[in-house]
Parts: structure tokens; sequence; C-alpha cells
């Protein structure tokens, strides 16, 4: 019944995480739903990834979160939604039916249990190849961070052949400007 | 009403992907859609590791969902990066005014 609740508290946090206007209370009760996720998973059996999914899930993405969201700013976008509210509802509570009906009364019973092997067996040698794309997916997630420290080098708005011409015009009349100087310096 | 473990976190799986898929239709602000995406995500988690419990290969479900997070968290570090470039140079994370394909 532990379990229950926690899911239930999940799902109500996701919800709040949906519904909130600020970025970082979002953020922060995507945290909750982290953390939540985390504890489920541990009373399911799953010790290591409990902790992988507290330490990754509502540690290091929460601290990204709120780095970006200093970085960007917290704006609040006025009310208007992409689709309307009414068909939002109607289309996730008939996906939300449709699912629940298929998981919990279409699908077959599980087969039966076979022996359980170790974690470190299962991750490093049945999986080798989850690993390596692991690996790959690590080295663009810190190409994807250098990014977002990265500073802007175009201009803010416009074009860059907009910026080459207006750049190229206040050449042209500098030049244009010492000429009329030379002009008038003889006399 | 004596609901098993399995059913239990298929309910959760159920109601995180209906929340996020609703949050993905009604939310506008790019940093959201990455909320949105990490929900989905979680229910993907609960998912395999339910999965993996009730046919008696946690292990296995564990390292799936593994990749699962690995890929999860690189998808919001991209996203979040996105969305301070996309802000720095627009000015605004409204995935309407981004946009530039008009239909």
């Amino acid at each position: 019944m532990l379990s229950l609740l926690l899911i239930v508290v999940a799902v109500v946090f996701a919800f709040q995480a949906i519904r909130a206007r600020g970025l970082i209370a979002s953020a922060l009760w995507l945290a909750g739903v982290s953390a939540l996720t985390a504890l489920v998973l541990y009373l399911y059996g799953a010790h290591q990834l409990a902790v992988i999914e507290l330490s990754v899930g509502t540690g290091l993405v929460t601290v990204l979160f709120v780095l970006a969201i200093n970085i960007a700013g917290d704006t609040a976008l006025d009310a208007r939604l992409v689709v309307p509210l009414p068909l939002a509802i109607g289309v996730s509570l008939l996906f939300v039916l449709v699912l629940g009906w298929l998981v919990l009364v279409a699908l077959p019973a599980p087969p039966a249990a076979p022996a359980a092997t170790d974690f470190a067996d299962v991750f490093w040698q049945s999986r080798g190849l989850d690993v390596l794309v692991q690996v790959v997916l690590i080295f663009s997630g810190v190409l994807g961070f250098l990014g977002l420290l990265a500073e802007v080098k175009a201009p803010l708005g416009g074009s860059l052949a907009e910026s080459v011409t207006s750049g190229r015009d206040l050449e042209l009349k500098a030049l244009e400007e010492q000429l009329l100087e030379g002009q008038e310096s003889p006399e | 009403m004596n609901l098993s473990p399995f059913t239990i976190a298929l309910i959760g799986v159920v109601g995180l992907l209906g929340v996020g898929f609703y949050g993905l239709l009604v939310s506008r602000n790019l940093i959201k859609i990455v909320v949105c995406l990490q929900i989905l995500a979680k229910a993907a988690l609960l998912a395999l590791v339910a999965a993996g419990q009730v046919t008696g290969q946690v292990n296995l479900g564990q390292s799936l969902a593994l990749t699962v997070i690995v890929a999860d968290t690189i998808v919001a570090v991209m996203g979040i990066a996105l969305g301070v470039q996309i802000r720095r140079r627009t000015g605004t994370l409204d995935v309407r005014k981004i946009s530039s394909l008009r239909g």
C-alpha cells in the first residue's frame, strides 16, 4: 500500500510540475517526482537503480534546470495554450483510458519467473552494447553542456547578411566623412 | 481491493504517461516541455522495473532502465542548452514564436 501512496503522490507532483507558472517551481516539483520514483524503485527491489535515479534524476537534472533557468530567465508566458484546453483534457483522458485498458485488462499474464542473475553480470556482459551507447550519449551530453555555457557570437535579432551590410554602410559613411574633411582642410 | 505490486506500478505508469502527455499538449515554454519529457521518462523507468520484477529479472530491468536514465539526462541537457541559446538569440522561449514554419 505504501508504493500505491507514493505513486499517487508522484502523479500529483507531476501534475503540479505542469501547472506551476514559474519554471523554478516546475523544476522543484519535478525533483519531487524523481525522488518519489526512486523510493518506489527501491521498494520494487531495484536498489542500485534507485540510488542512481536519486543522484542523477533528483540531483544533477534539478541543478541543471535551475542553472539554465537562471541563465535564460524565469519568464511566465501568457495563458494562450497550444491546443484548446477541453481538447487537451479530452485527448489525455482518452489516452489514459485506452492505455489503462491495454495494460490493466488486456495484458496477458506474465511468464514464470526464471532464476535471478547478478546486476553486474547482466549490465557488463549481457548488455554490453548498452554501455557503448551510454558512453556515446554521455559525450553528446558534455557537448550539449558546453553549448549551454557558450556565448552568442551573432548579434541579437536580424540575420548575418543584415549585420554585414550594416557594418559595410558604416565603413562607407566613415570613409565619406574622411574624404569630405580632406577636401575642406586645404582651404 | 487487493492490488498486486505489478498492477500498482502500472497504475503509476499510466498516470505519469497521461500527465506527461497532457503537459506536452498544453505547454508552450520550451523548458517546460523538457520537464514533460522527464515525466514521460519516469513512467518508462517504472514500467521497465515493474516488468523486470514480475518476470523475475529485476537486474535486466535495472540495466535497461539505467540506459533510459542516461538517455533521459542527455535529452534534458540538450533541451536545456537549446532553450538557453534560443532565449539568447530570439529573446523568448515560446514555441509558437520561435517556430519559423507557418501553416
